[in-house]
């Protein structure tokens, strides 16, 4: 299986460096889709002349990373298109390995399952085969790497392929079971785009059911745990956060960073929910609004949390995606994450309902964002609503997919405690429905 | 969500689908046609109005009375341009000078990537010359635009006459709060393009124009002048531009607005409006005018001078002159009145042209179809393509048990797949790059010219394309599979209906004539059942007929048909033309036709000879 990841990351890194060459490089990296406001990279080059100068980079209301990444650049500045290469192979390799640790434990559990005899004795066919679960490894990184959406947001040098690559490592170190680095990675993914502390929940609870701790409020080996976790948590978020204070000896990155997400001053268009609303509404609403739409990003995290407690690598799969579609500033490189992780649901493939409708919207959506957009900014014949109507279809979209999803996992698991094919009282043939 | 939730409803509604699939299918057809058809008919179109406040509500008084002034002008022009053999530039700097505008004047040259034998030019050389009248009343921050063109011929001295004239009187008046500019350009579209990208200061299509020396402010509107007699019957107005874009809406209503005031004669596709539209003669006249309009739109091509403007943002359009055999003549002094009347309307401009549609479909100058009405006939029209996707992708997904037994890998059904999906775009590939690559080529081996070369080399691609693709699967797998049809017939039809939506948004009519053609067969081709029919069916529907088809038709509507020999002969000149905008315009029909739609149809002849 090596063989074949290093020959897919070959094919992903020539298609990558023949794209940067040509001169649709310069094409991609301008739409709005794949770069945002706090990610594309002319405004990370804007950045540095402004350090390079010696004056804040946060001063002019352009530059929008965090101090880390403009001093990562500020070494690699001449080796970007290869860093980004890089960090797209990081996030392919540890998600591959951390795919493959996963599926190791599933099917131990599986096993396990089986020999005590809790399976009923239809559900055969739902079983997980390891002829089958070999190729899915390669598939979650032939899915990441050769996504269009990657390429696309790889070639236009965004820095959500960096923001990527450390959600993948979070994802590695949680899975591996090392409790300190997959804290200090979700503090740097954190740190680099707030959202993420969301996952905090899925990788507490699945580093809990490693350690076979139960979760209950009752027992102190939980509680210990979580604080040792949520230390860890804390702490590397507070030492990153000073390390970026004494890097640029100001507090300035705080408000241009978070500030910035949590607030939504610019309303480019983009493939997200906010900038329309945001620009529609009278400005004395637009507070509590804000409130709304940001609380609105967290919020499914709690129900999602007890509905899902036993499965947390699913968990996190929901809270990526939520936090993908909800998020302020959203581009395709965020979708493509959380897109990666369609293969390992490969199983739950005859539950879906609705993937086809889903994936013509899905392909439709994108296809039709450059179009209207060519309608509204260059050909001036058609206007926002357009625009915003095919980014509303293409979320809606978005989350009838991960609905879907969730739907066909717990009707999985359902069926795994009840049997297949379920009775009613009566003899006829049962029906489940999600309401 | 109880329909996407429920598992008895999808069932049902799964089961409607596949079990009345062909019906349905039918029907769509049907209703779609019918409602477009039914658009012309008056009572279910809108009555077109003025939404710009600033042009609706305010009174203008025409005061132009020089209309032997214009002629004069237009004599002596035409006097010193048979004396130069082309545009006399120093008389007409020397004019305009005299008239008080600021002249100045802009070379351009272009050579053609292979020659236009229906224009018979080359090698481009020419001269725009433009005058600007600064507006003594405002920031020159806008600007409007009136523009002459002068090519090869005799023609149009009328209009730079009137233009001279119109632009010696509105330099007398103070009203003025728009500069205007008056241009006259050599080899008209050529011309126009060399003028609007150096205003803009862009090059998007490798044209080698002197830098620009003057400027006026953004150009709000534009309208292009077009007359060759020194009495018209009627005006004629055109609003197609390039890639079908419309300007819009309220700058044709203005010149309805001025042809009532005046009470000139207006048509729009050369065709006056009928009171009697509860005849069928009645009905007939303005679907008529309708379809030419479609046709036309359908086509991409600037119709009139002003079409090249619409890319700029700046809204346009062409007034032809009519001098036909009605009895009733209108004098320079009229014609003159109409353009100063639209101009003071213009000036009052507060903000761009952007409160009526942009997205209409005229049947008369009075009524307009817009996009909310028209869109409904064309989603008809993909709704079949969805079901037909929905139909398959049920039978693909009922199917697995039956292929289990024969142990088929993912593997070479994929590859089988992409294969003939891949060599279809290749031949789109080479369609879009070859005839103009291996011109010389094909002159020095065969005895035709470099025109010819282009749209023979372009249409044996186009016919090879047929024989190539259909066997590679055979020489991969052995034999097609039931299951590898459908799929690439499931892909053929998604991938069909996205590119046809597409197009539709950019230019309806150029989508909807092609999903009207392409849809049917697309629905229904299949490797089994009467394939020889299939095959004709498909080559009928296939882009070159529908081109070669479409311009029978126009013609047919214009009341002016030709024979077959004669289509023949206007099908290579349409290739070649569309070739030659693509490079000279940037139209984007070429492109989209070779790389797109002809690869896609491709796909489906594949399916035809899958076994």
């Amino acid at each position: 299986m090596a063989a074949s990841l290093v020959l897919v990351l070959l094919i992903a890194v020539t298609v990558r460096a023949v794209l940067f060459r040509s001169s649709l490089a310069e094409i991609i990296a301008e739409r709005v889709e794949v770069v945002s406001p706090l990610n594309g990279w002319k405004r990370v080059v804007e950045g540095l002349a402004l350090l390079d100068l010696g004056v804040s980079p946060y001063s002019g209301d352009v530059f929008h990373e965090t101090p880390l990444v403009i001093y990562l650049f500020h070494f690699v500045i001449d080796y970007s298109e290869i860093v980004f290469m890089i960090a797209d192979a990081i996030t392919a390799v540890a998600l591959y390995l951390a795919v493959q640790d996963y599926n190791k434990i599933v099917f131990r559990k599986q096993k396990y399952t089986l020999e005590a005899g809790r399976y009923p004795l239809d559900v055969v066919e739902l079983l997980r085969t390891p002829k089958e679960m070999m190729y899915i490894p390669i598939k979650v990184a032939v899915f990441y790497l050769l996504n269009p959406f990657t390429v696309l947001s790889c070639v236009a040098k965004s820095t959500c392929g960096l923001n990527n690559a450390i959600t993948a490592l979070f994802i590695l170190c949680t899975i591996k079971g090392s409790a300190l680095l997959s804290a200090i990675f979700l503090a740097l993914a954190t740190y680099q785009s707030l959202y993420p502390f969301t996952l905090f929940a899925p990788a507490l609870l699945y580093q809990l059911q490693r350690q076979f701790i139960p979760i209950s409020i009752h027992s102190p080996r939980f509680w210990i745990f979580t604080s040792q976790y949520g230390s860890m948590y804390l702490g590397s978020l507070v030492v990153i956060t000073c390390l970026s204070f004494f890097l640029l000896s100001s507090w300035d990155f705080v408000t241009s960073v978070y500030g910035f997400i949590l607030s939504v001053p610019d309303l480019t268009p983009n493939i997200g929910l906010f900038w329309y609303f945001f620009a529609e509404m009278f400005e004395h609403f637009r507070p509590f609004f804000i409130c709304v739409f940001q609380i609105n990003v967290v919020f499914y995290t709690i129900p999602l949390s007890v509905k899902l407690k036993e499965h947390p690598i699913f968990l996190m799969f929901m809270q990526i995606a939520v936090i993908s579609i909800f998020k302020s500033y959203p581009t395709v490189g965020d979708i493509s994450l959380y897109m990666a992780f369609l293969p390992l649901w490969h199983h739950l493939y005859r539950f879906l309902r609705n993937i086809f409708l889903v994936s013509i919207v899905l392909i439709a959506c994108s296809v039709l964002f450059p179009v209207l957009w060519h309608l509204w900014i260059y050909a001036g014949s058609a206007n926002s609503n357009f625009y915003y109507a095919i980014t509303l279809a293409f979320n809606v979209g978005q989350i009838l997919l991960v609905s879907d999803y969730f739907y066909a996992y717990l009707r999985r698991e359902h069926h795994l405690i009840h049997g297949l094919y379920l009775k009613k009282k009566d003899g006829t043939e049962e029906t489940l429905i999600l309401k | 969500m109880g329909l996407l939730s429920d598992p008895n409803r999808r069932r049902a509604l799964t089961n409607l689908v596949t079990r009345l699939n062909t019906p349905l299918c039918v029907m769509c057809y049907i209703v779609g046609i019918t409602w477009f058809l039914g658009l012309a008919f008056e009572p279910f179109t809108l009555r077109t109005y003025m939404s710009e406040n600033a042009m609706g509500s305010t009174m203008v008084e025409e005061k132009f009375v020089y209309g032997d002034r214009a002629l004069s002008y237009s004599r002596e022009f035409s006097g010193h341009r048979k004396k130069v053999g082309g545009l006399p530039v120093d008389w007409l700097v020397k004019t305009m000078k005299s008239r008080g505008l600021e002249v100045y004047k802009q070379t351009f040259s272009r050579t053609l990537p292979f020659p236009d034998e229906s224009k018979e030019r080359y090698m481009v050389k020419g001269t725009n010359v433009y005058g600007i009248l600064r507006a003594p009343r405002a920031p020159r921050t806008e600007s409007i635009l009136l523009s002459a063109t002068c090519s090869e011929g005799s023609n149009n001295n009328q209009a730079v006459g009137l233009l001279l004239a119109l632009a010696s009187y509105f330099r007398g008046q103070v009203y003025w709060a728009k500069d205007i500019i008056f241009l006259v350009n050599e080899h008209d579209l050529i011309g126009m393009e060399a003028w609007l990208e150096s205003y803009h200061d862009v090059n998007m299509t490798g044209i080698q124009s002197s830098p620009m020396q003057g400027r006026a402010g953004a150009i709000q509107a534009a309208v292009s002048l077009e007359l060759s007699s020194d009495v018209i019957t009627s005006f004629d107005v055109v609003v197609e531009g390039l890639n079908g874009q419309l300007p819009n809406l309220d700058l044709v209503n203005l010149f309805y607005a001025f042809c009532q005031k005046i009470g000139m004669l207006c048509t729009i596709q050369g065709k006056l409006q009928r009171n009697d539209w509860d005849t069928l003669p009645g009905y007939s006249h303005s679907l008529n005018t309708m379809l030419l309009m479609v046709l036309k739109q359908s086509s991409g091509r600037p119709q009139g001078d002003h079409g090249l403007f619409l890319r700029y943002h700046v809204e346009a359009v062409t007034l032809r002159g009519i001098n036909s055999f009605r009895q009733y003549k209108f004098d320079m002094s009229t014609v003159g009145k109409l353009v100063e009347g639209m101009f003071r309307k213009l000036n009052n401009l507060l903000e761009r042209f952007h409160q009526s549609y942009f997205f209409y479909l005229l049947p008369s100058l009075t009524r307009f179809v817009s996009i909310g009405y028209y869109m409904p006939a064309f989603s008809f029209l993909i709704l079949i393509l969805m079901l037909r996707a929905l139909d398959l992708w049920v039978q693909l997904s009922n199917t697995p048990h039956v292929q289990d037994d024969e142990e088929q890998d993912p593997g070479p059904s994929m590859l089988s797949l992409a294969t003939p999906i891949f060599i279809c775009h290749l031949t789109g590939l080479a369609l879009y790059f070859l005839p103009i690559l291996s011109q010389d080529m094909a002159t020095q081996h065969f005895p035709v010219s470099e025109t010819e070369a282009v749209v023979f080399t372009a249409i044996a691609i186009y016919v090879a394309g047929l024989a190539l693709p259909h066997n590679t699967h055979r020489a991969l797998s052995g034999s097609g599979t039931e299951c590898g049809w459908r799929s690439l017939k499931l892909l053929s039809l998604l991938y069909l209906a996205v590119l046809l939506g597409c197009t539709a948004l950019i230019n309806f009519s150029l989508g909807f004539i092609l999903a009207v053609t392409m849809v049917p067969m697309a629905a229904f081709v299949q490797p089994s059942g009467p394939r020889v029919l299939y095959a004709f069916g498909l080559v009928l529907v296939s882009p070159a007929c529908t081109l070669l088809l479409s311009i029978y038709f126009y013609h047919y509507l214009l009341e002016y048909p030709i024979t077959l020999l004669e289509c023949w002969q206007q099908f290579l000149m349409a290739i070649s033309q569309g070739i030659l905008d693509h490079h000279l315009y940037g139209s984007l029909v070429y492109p989209l036709i070779s790389l797109f739609i002809y690869p896609c149809w491709l796909q489906l002849w594949n399916i035809v000879f899958w076994k």
